[in-house]
């Protein structure tokens, strides 16, 4: 079995950090990534509000600013999936880690940094439209729609960031949101307004179903309060309403909140001693790269105290 | 290595090929492509001999991902005897892209 003194779980803003600051301390620490380092990040078009980029980021550039940064350190980079998790006590809690393939990994300290993903839309066509119309990174698949009306559900900072990112490439973009006021950013909401003929703002409106063959063509809508329904022209919807946290291996025993995000102090320990958690794993209001990389670094300073005290 | 296919000889080396081929259609800006490539090099080399791993990077070849309908990328498409064998879209897990690669196996 292979041993650690720190393993962080999830290679996006708050694992990489948490790396970072673990190895610097001297701990032998494992990071374990399922997918390229970046998490969320890399794909994100444009980040605006990570201090020290007056000019904006493109999110693939900072990821691998990120990754770049933890290389230039002994980090062993494990690329595998945990699959579930168990505490032992061995003079102290000692928790094991078991793998999706190859050894279980042993180890005092864990940081759970698995972020969360794209909440899905829920109608029963989803699943169906999948890669023939529903995307979740605007970023990825915009350019298959150039010159085409699309959707795009959501209200907050992202769904409006990616509205204007859209703009810029297909003929029209419904921003469908069920409330009447936007969450997201006034900055954003300007720009927005800005461009009436290119975003046509539908709210207090869900979406009801999907329809076309063999690829996506009407979104139809449901306004919240009367029923109506209405027909949106679309070949392609985009959905940023929010995420859903990854945290199906975490133990049963890990205090979650009513959505399912892991809750800490704000020292980002967990309720089970040894374990903590940071960044948008977290139950928390603000999910932003550099609340995940602040996460990181609390959680890695808790970690090595932690493990100051069991080794006293 | 993944091989690099573009559009003037996707014929040759996809369809034509005797050995199933996976296809990844990708871009260098898109983050959940750049999240799975390593996972389809690591099955280039696991497989090599048994399956033939290509990459088409849909910027410069727009030809073929409009003929396979790809509206979303990454995509991964597994091809046996110039068919379509099943095909799958997004930053999955290397075990759905086995399981994807076994039906044509």
């Amino acid at each position: 079995m292979l041993q650690f003194d720190a393993v962080v779980i999830g290679s996006g803003p708050a694992g990489l950090n948490a790396s970072l600051y673990l190895i610097r301390a001297g701990l032998r620490t494992a990071l374990i990534e399922k997918n390229s380092a970046g998490g969320q990040v890399l794909s994100t078009s444009e980040i605006e509000n990570y201090l020290g980029f007056p000019k904006g980021v493109k999110g693939w550039e900072l990821a691998d600013l990120f990754s770049a940064h933890v290389a230039e350190y002994p980090v062993e980079h494990i690329r595998n999936e945990v699959l579930n998790m168990e505490t032992q006590e061995e003079n102290g809690p000692m928790h094991i880690l078991h793998m999706q393939g190859g050894e279980d990994i042993k180890t005092r300290t864990v940081i759970i940094a698995t972020g969360a993903a794209s909440r899905p839309l829920g109608v029963k066509e989803e699943e169906k439209y999948k890669g023939k119309g529903v995307s979740y990174c605007a970023l990825c698949d915009g350019n298959f729609y150039r010159g085409l009306d699309v959707a795009i559900v959501g209200g907050g900072n992202a769904a409006l960031e990616e509205a204007l990112y859209l703009s810029r490439i297909v003929n029209k973009v419904y921003l469908i949101h069920r409330r009447e006021g936007f969450r997201g950013a006034q900055i954003y909401l300007d720009k927005i307004r800005a461009v009436p003929e290119k975003i046509e703002l539908v709210t207090s409106a869900v979406v009801d179903s999907l329809e076309g063959e063999p690829t996506l063509k009407k979104v139809v809508v449901r306004h919240v309060t009367t029923n109506e329904k209405r027909e949106i022209p679309a070949e392609g919807i985009f959905v940023y309403i929010g995420h859903v946290p990854n945290a199906q291996f975490a133990p049963e025993g890990l205090e979650r909140n009513e959505q399912g995000f892991l809750v800490t102090d704000q020292e980002m320990q967990t309720n089970i001693a040894g374990i903590f958690a940071a960044g948008d794993i977290r139950a928390k209001l603000c999910r932003q790269v550099c609340t995940a990389v602040g996460d990181g670094a609390v959680a890695a300073s808790s970690a090595i105290r932690y493990l100051e005290h069991l080794n006293a | 290595m993944a091989i690099e296919v573009t559009d003037a000889n996707f014929d040759a080396t996809v369809l034509k090929n005797t050995l199933p081929v996976l296809v990844d259609f990708w871009a260098p800006w898109c983050g959940p492509c750049r999240a799975v490539s390593p996972i389809v090099e690591e099955i280039s080399k696991e497989l090599d001999g048994k399956v033939a791993v290509c990459k088409v990077n849909v910027d410069e070849n727009q030809a073929s991902p409009s003929r396979f309908g790809i509206r979303a990328i990454p995509t991964l498409i597994v091809f046996k005897d110039g068919e379509v064998v099943d095909q799958i879209t997004g930053a999955v897990a290397k075990n759905n892209i086995m399981d994807l690669i076994n039906k044509a196996l």
